[in-house]
């Protein structure tokens, strides 16, 4: 297992690499070093002479893959690609454009990110498990085919109708919860109350649809055929046996996104107010901070790994014939 | 039975819940986001969209920025609060400072003498004595007497993270020193302040002070390089009062002058930016120690030091901003003169009285315009501007073009402010295209026929829900120069008609067309149909029917518009390198003077040649030569001469299609008073006035928690529940399928 793990540790450095590099050349290739500056130093009154100045200062006044003027490795580290690159595999994601530190704001934003993601995902789960037994419970009844009209209905909807209707609704129309913002600590619970309901609704129609067929296929199984033969209860047999067989499938898609929860949410965070990294990114896209991207789409496939790792770890818990070799 | 039972169960658990929640506090609002703490505090509430890049204020160029930094820095002078036209007033000055004169033998000359014999101008600024700065780390002393934070070893600031980790503060005496020290600032390499370059073509010395600067910061990287390695950022302290200015000076404790080259009127607006605010060289000196900036964002960027009526102590520009009042400020009396109507609309009710008058100021981050017009709408947000969203909501056009509050904002109690913008947008002509630009009889009547096609009024009526007036010029209301009325109509583009203007029919624009060689939009000599471009930046589906429009303008004269939609980035450079044929653009000025307008047609400040403000590269030698009489003699009949003629040239000329001027509008609710729209300052939050004893009643009667819900929530969970166990038992009990009959 350790072999393992240390292994698909060591194949994540190439990954990584590679991604840094593609998120280096497609981010200079719609903005130079110049536009970097211009936008950093608005719009007026900008001289050559400033742009040259903010240039030195944020280093970016380096070629950016390959220093022609450098002798020997210098060629390939005199340059922007790698004194903004190399740094980062040690997490030290240096300075935004605006001479902020990156890693400050990560620290800073993502447990805001974590108070809304985790409770979606944790309730979120919980409730599409629930409610696809209980689809698979009463199949081929009218239950079953309401459920599964409900659920296409509720993923044929915008998350933003969500966002947009549940504000107006709980906010504005019933005045039950603050309609955006944020607090820290227990004060938190009053702002996040309404963008987990939202998170967890807008996630109701796929997330229960998707369980269900995997409960579905799993109760036409032998096994289950012999746990109701021998009079086991419908509820022991989805519980204690449906269920657990129903784990490896079900963590595939659950754990591989656990890492990604730090993350954020890009819509829900802008229109909740809530300050994670999910704005944070989005804000950065924006003022063309190549900094804060090259930090974030990092931190983004460290974390993606290791949720795929994460996954496969997962697997020898709920599956004791899977091993590693 | 047991089915009433369980109904009777359900009924009643729902009201339990109901009940204890309204028991809970059905008092406050549950909605309200802010903290319980809060309530009936003297305290602004408002928000911000961007976080702000930097509080420095020798980089800070963003009027959302300057939201924050004018409340908190004090340059020498500011606009009056109420009069129109704007006016400087001292703000730490004693007197706006008039400028000596003096030609190249250094006699001094009359005020009025022409720009060509001044060789340098003197400001000499005296500022008040006892203005103070607020508490702050850097002035902090010890017993003897000895700054405590000013030689820190890197070890105690690694445990500091906030300003607050700083257990002692101090303050000291402004003095005219932090003002001179500041404007060194402008030309330090590491600052890289947006007006050094416009301003080292002014200020005598500031270009080499920039030099030096940048030698010494060179020498200074290349040492600490060697020490602590490249990636190292915490370079050393620049101590800028070891470097002369030589066109700067301190006079006396209290006075300091500033030396100009040639004549420049505006420079007394420039004195009142947040550039021109005074720096303690403490603070610098403490925010360049090892380690401060490094990880923990101690710097001018994020903690400003200054003597205004606020000061910053939470920034968390992620969530929250908030000013504190100084508690060292000296206090400023309220105007006790304002503009016509100023008296009847209550804005001069606490004439006289001691500013500031709140407390605190908490501004929020909202990103959507949803939350934030609901959040005012509740009474969370004090004032608002209204997006093209909610427009209708709140607002209802008169035939006249009046606007009026809608019934519903009126019952609220909610009033409404409007003002003209100073600031432009236009279609502009870049002059260095040889189909639509140049001084030739043709471009010129080709620019004049698409002038007059293009419909203002639609615009302003279809895009910005009638905010706005059609521009006859480069001039906005309210900037000397600028003419009303008849004296005002441009006659290229429209008639005087029953006393208002009115647009020339789309016939004359196609005789002048026909004129320009393009009868029925085709070229006359082969027939082949005109086609302009138009570049423009576009974003996505959104932007469809405003270029939509744009073509159907075009249309008119049978002009074939393409659309060349780019990113932000290539649109710049296209404008930059002149490599493009018509492009929409704005101003927003930088002080209220008609040099600040009619310089964004000044020929030797064309974009493509010299990187000016001239995006259009307009060049008419005569108007040029009329500018530079203009830009530097006092308003008064012969400026406004020579701005006629320069007005009617441009005119003429047409290098734009005169766009709009963008009105203002701001609601407030009745709890807060004093706000008067200003487009040159943002320093008047210590004017505000706010009722906090009707807020809250207000907020408490507009959020009542409606709980109903809940309890038709918790029963419909409550009966699914039921429901689904009486199906599992009923279903857990059902016998095995009966044997199918024999046939």
């Amino acid at each position: 297992m350790t072999a393992y793990i240390l292994r698909r540790c060591l194949y994540a450095i190439p990954i990584l690499v590679g991604v840094n590099l593609i998120t280096f050349v497609l981010f200079f290739v719609v903005n130079t070093p110049d536009d970097m500056a211009r936008l950093a130093l608005g719009a007026k009154r900008v001289t050559p002479d400033a742009i040259e100045k903010w240039k030195a200062e944020h280093g970016y006044d380096k070629p950016l893959l390959v220093n022609a003027q450098a002798s020997g490795v210098a060629q390939l580290t005199d340059t922007i690609f790698f004194q903004k690159s190399a740094r980062l595999f040690v997490f030290d994601f240096g300075n935004a454009d605006d001479g902020r530190n990156i890693g400050y704001e990560i620290r800073t934003r993502m447990w805001p990110s974590l108070a809304l993601a985790l409770p979606v995902f944790v309730v979120g789960l919980a409730v599409n498990i629930t409610f696809a037994m209980s689809l698979a419970f009463f199949r081929a009844t009218r239950y079953d085919f309401w459920g599964v009209v409900l659920c296409v209905a509720m993923m044929s909807i915008s998350t933003l109708f969500y966002i947009i209707g549940g504000q107006y609704l709980v906010s504005k129309v019933w005045s039950l919860v603050p309609i955006s913002g944020f607090a820290p600590g227990a004060d938190a619970a009053k702002f996040l109350a309404l963008p987990v309901l939202v998170g967890v609704a807008s996630g109701i129609g796929s997330g229960t649809r998707w369980y269900r067929t995997i409960f579905l296929e799993e109760t036409g199984k032998d096994y289950v055929r012999t746990a109701r033969a021998k009079g086991l209860s419908e509820l022991d047999v989805l519980f204690g046996h449906v269920l657990k067989n129903a784990l490896v499938p079900i963590l595939t898609g659950a754990v591989v996104v656990i890492p990604l929860l730090f993350m954020g949410s890009l819509l829900s965070e802008s229109f909740f107010g809530i300050p994670g990294l999910g704005s944070y990114t989005i804000d950065a896209i924006q003022a063309q901070d190549f900094a804060i991207v090259r930090a974030m789409v990092f931190l983004g496939s460290v974390l993606y790994i290791a949720g795929l790792l994460l996954t496969d770890i997962s697997y020898t818990l709920v599956d004791p014939r899977v091993r590693f070799a | 039975m047991r089915r009433a039972a369980a109904l009777v169960a359900i009924v009643t658990g729902a009201a339990a819940v109901v009940g204890a929640l309204a028991s809970a506090g059905c008092t406050d609002a549950w909605n309200d986001p802010y903290p319980a703490s809060e309530r009936g505090s003297n305290t602004l509430y408002s928000s911000f969209v961007e976080r702000p890049k930097t509080l420095d204020p020798a980089r800070s160029y963003t009027s959302d920025e300057w939201g924050f930094t004018a409340q908190i820095y004090e340059p020498p002078l500011q606009y009056h609060y109420l009069q129109r036209p704007y006016t400087l007033v001292p703000l730490t000055a004693r007197e706006v400072p008039v400028p000596r004169l003096l030609d190249t033998e250094g006699r001094e000359l009359p005020a009025d003498a022409p720009a060509e014999r001044v060789a340098t101008s003197v400001y000499e600024i005296r500022i008040q004595p006892g203005i103070r700065y607020q508490p702050h780390p850097a002035f902090a002393m010890d017993g003897a007497g000895r700054p405590l934070y000013l030689d820190l070893p890197e070890s105690a600031i690694r445990t500091k993270y906030r300003l607050e980790d700083f257990p002692q503060t101090g303050s000291r005496e402004l003095v005219a020193a932090d003002y001179v020290y500041q404007i060194k600032r402008l030309a330090h390499p590491r600052v890289v302040s947006p007006i050094f370059g416009h301003m080292s073509e002014y200020i005598i010395g500031l270009k080499d002070l920039g030099d030096r600067l940048q030698a010494e910061n060179k020498r200074l990287v290349a040492s600490h390089e060697a020490r602590f390695g490249r990636t190292d950022g915490n370079l050393p302290w620049l101590d800028l009062r070891d470097y002369a200015l030589s066109g700067v000076e301190v006079v006396d404790r209290y006075t300091y002058r500033i030396r100009i080259k040639g004549k420049y009127p505006q420079f007394g607006y420039w004195l009142a930016m947040p550039f021109f605010a005074p720096m303690p060289f403490e603070a610098d000196r403490f925010y360049a120690q090892r380690g401060m900036s490094d990880g923990r964002n101690l710097n001018l960027d994020w903690y400003p030091v200054g003597t205004g009526p606020y000061m910053l102590v939470e920034h968390n520009p992620n969530a929250r901003m908030v000013l504190a009042r100084n508690p060292n400020f000296r206090g400023e009396p309220y105007p006790s003169e304002g503009a016509p109507g100023d008296a009847a609309a209550g804005l001069l009710a606490d004439a006289g009285r001691t500013a500031p008058f709140i407390d605190r100021v908490v501004y929020t981050r909202e990103k959507e315009g949803i939350p934030y017009w609901n959040k005012f709408l509740q009474g969370y947000y004090d004032e608002s501007g209204i997006g093209s969203d909610n427009f209708d909501q709140a607002v209802r056009l008169s035939l006249e073009g009046e606007a009026r509050l809608t019934p519903e904002m009126q019952a609220q109690g909610i009033w409404l402010r409007t003002s003209i913008g100073t600031s432009t947008f236009y279609l502009a002509f870049n002059f260095l295209d040889p189909v639509v630009g140049g001084l030739s009889d043709r471009a010129r009547k080709l620019r004049q026929a698409v002038s007059i096609a293009i419909d203002w009024e639609e615009y302003i009526s279809i895009f910005a829900n009638g905010r706005g007036i059609a521009g006859m010029g480069p001039l906005p209301p309210g900037i000397f120069g600028h003419r009303e009325g008849r004296e005002g109509l441009n006659p290229v583009v429209y008639d005087w008609v029953d006393g208002r203007p009115k647009r020339k029919s789309i016939d004359v624009a196609k005789r002048l067309l026909a004129e320009a060689g393009f009868p029925d939009g085709r070229e006359a000599a082969t027939g082949r149909p005109l086609v302009l471009y138009l570049d423009t930046v576009a974003r996505g589906p959104g932007d469809k029917p405003r270029l939509d429009w744009y073509r159907r303008q075009f249309a008119k004269l049978d002009i074939q518009l393409e659309i060349r939609a780019t990113d932000w980035n290539r649109f710049q450079e296209k404008i930059r390198t002149g490599n493009t044929q018509l492009f929409f653009l704005g101003w927003n000025a930088d002080y209220p003077d008609p040099e600040n307008f009619m310089f964004l047609l000044n020929g030797p400040q064309a974009r493509a040649k010299t990187g000016g403000e001239n995006a259009a590269n307009y060049q008419n030698p005569e108007y040029d030569r009329l500018f530079e009489q203009m830009k530097n003699i006092a308003n008064g009949p012969e400026r406004q001469a020579i701005i006629d003629r320069m007005v009617a040239i441009a005119r003429a000329d047409a290098p734009w299609a005169w766009g709009f001027h963008p009105k203002d509008y701001i609601l407030g609710h009745a709890w807060l008073h004093n706000v008067k729209p200003n487009q040159m300052a943002r320093n008047g939050l210590k004017f505000y006035r706010i009722d906090a004893a009707l807020r809250e009643a207000k907020r408490a009667e507009w959020n009542r928690p409606v709980l109903w819900p809940l309890a038709v929530l918790a029963a419909a969970l409550g009966a699914v529940v039921l429901l689904g166990v009486r199906a599992y038992r009923r279903r857990e009990r059902m016998a095995a399928r009966p044997a199918q009959r024999a046939a």
